[in-house]
């Protein structure tokens, strides 16, 4: 009869602690590293090849058929709709040529956590 | 900075949203008047003629470079092997030139065409081989080498011939609806369309190549390009084409690939055949 009642418990503080963490990752502001890994990501052929598209700091040869990736934070005062839109950009427009990275496997979540951190650094 | 890129954002969404819609029923005679004024607004300096010669037709620069290579035309020996081959004698001593009595002047603007006895779509080269197969021979492997060779000559005898594609019936309109719903579907991984990098993003960069507007993309095929090292079908570029969104490319000369030639070539009527060329 106890075990039910602990596992829940547990259960609940694990979505507690899984919120917290999750709050404090868009509170505090990414690590040097997190950023470099995210950019290393952002600008690999293989895997985000952002520049495929958009013109970003740092990146030689862009492309220009997306909106310069600029003023980032002023744009997207809540990180997580820029992950969002990293996430999958059909939510905003169906028709799309930007690739939905999460929702097609493209990139993990941490990889999209990763590249995330980066962008807002823009 | 905000308001001006909010600009290039909206600006983005409305170029999307006029595009038209794949699943709309229209004839198609309507879609090719669609599909030429939507080039026509899109690039207004560029003549109707100059869409055959691709992104050169949008890049002065790159054109220049082009036109010197085109001089020396790195296909001329691709032109002469197709030759040969296409006045070889087969074992029974025919030709290829019993299969295509009119090559003479110029076949390669009707193709593909409908064939209502068969209800298949014929391409130039699926015809290639199966006058090969009917004189008791191999046939070439789709994509490259003798096919492309031959392709490339029949090509050349067609220079300045209109491309005349036509669909005769209700059976035809459905092998060209089903290239035309392949040329605007989403796929692969990467979630995208043959029309989004070829019709609505024609003109712009991805990385540091310029996509080439979808009208005028097949009048030069085969094509030599540099990144081959030699000679390719049209086929072989649906292929690239698929692989680099991440989907898994269709057998060259299916059923797929044939329709989206259909009505991929529909689309160009009217545009004169300047094949073989040459590409990056
Ligand atoms: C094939 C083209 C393409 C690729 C690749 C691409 N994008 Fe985009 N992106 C776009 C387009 C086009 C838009 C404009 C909005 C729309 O049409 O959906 C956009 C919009 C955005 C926006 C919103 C910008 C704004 O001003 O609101 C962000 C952020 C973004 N992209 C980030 C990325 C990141 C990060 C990557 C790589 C992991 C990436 N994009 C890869 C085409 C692309
Ligand atoms: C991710 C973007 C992208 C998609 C999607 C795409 N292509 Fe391409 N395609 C290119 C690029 C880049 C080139 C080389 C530059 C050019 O000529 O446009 C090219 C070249 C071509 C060419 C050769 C043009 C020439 O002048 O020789 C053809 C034909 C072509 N594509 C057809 C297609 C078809 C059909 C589809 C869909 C099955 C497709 N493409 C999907 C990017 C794309």
């Amino acid at each position: 009869m106890r075990k039910p009642i602990l596992i829940t418990m547990a259960a609940s503080l694990g979505v507690l602690v899984a919120c917290a963490t999750a709050q404090d990752k868009s509170a505090t502001p990414a690590s040097e590293s997190a950023i470099e890994q995210g950019k290393k990501l952002a600008f690999d052929r293989k895997k985000g090849n952002c520049l495929a598209c958009h013109q970003i700091a740092g990146g030689t040869l862009p492309g220009d058929i997306g909106p310069p990736l600029v003023a980032m934070k002023a744009r997207y005062p809540d990180k997580a709709k820029l992950r969002e839109q990293i996430w999958d950009a059909r939510k905003k427009n169906p028709h799309t040529i930007m690739p939905p990275f999460g929702a097609h496997r493209i990139l993990t979540e941490k990889e999209i956590d990763l590249v995330t951190d980066f962008i807002y650094t823009l | 900075m905000k308001a001006k890129l909010s600009a290039i954002a909206a600006a983005l969404m409305v170029s999307l949203s006029m595009a038209f819609p794949a699943a709309v029923m229209a004839s198609p005679e309507d879609d090719l008047k669609a599909f030429r004024e939507y080039f026509k607004k899109r690039f207004p300096n560029v003549p109707f003629e100059d869409f055959v010669n691709g992104v050169y037709a949008l890049d002065p620069a790159a054109r220049e470079q082009w036109e010197a290579i085109e001089e020396f035309p790195p296909y001329e020996i691709n032109i002469e092997k197709g030759k040969d081959l296409f006045h070889k004698p087969f074992k029974n001593g025919k030709t290829m030139a019993s299969c295509f009595p009119d090559y003479k002047q110029g076949i390669k603007q009707n193709y593909p065409y409908f064939d209502t006895k068969s209800g298949k779509v014929k391409t130039l080269e699926l015809e290639i081989n199966e006058c090969r197969e009917k004189n008791g021979e191999k046939p070439f492997p789709w994509g490259k080498g003798p096919i492309a060779d031959v392709s490339a000559y029949l090509a050349y005898l067609s220079r300045g011939k209109k491309i005349d594609v036509k669909v005769p019936n209700k059976a035809a309109e459905a092998e060209y609806d089903k290239g035309k719903h392949f040329f605007y579907a989403k796929r692969g991984q990467l979630n995208l369309a043959c029309a989004d990098c070829h019709v609505y993003y024609a003109g712009y960069h991805i990385r540091a190549d310029l996509l080439s507007p979808a009208l005028g993309q097949v009048t030069h095929f085969p094509v030599y390009r540099s990144k081959w090292g030699g000679l390719g079908t049209l086929h072989r570029r649906y292929s690239g084409c698929n692989k680099q969104v991440r989907a898994k490319p269709f057998p060259m000369q299916g059923p797929e690939y044939r329709a989206l030639e259909y009505f991929h070539t529909y689309m160009s009527n009217g545009l004169p055949i300047n094949g073989p060329g040459a590409r990056k």
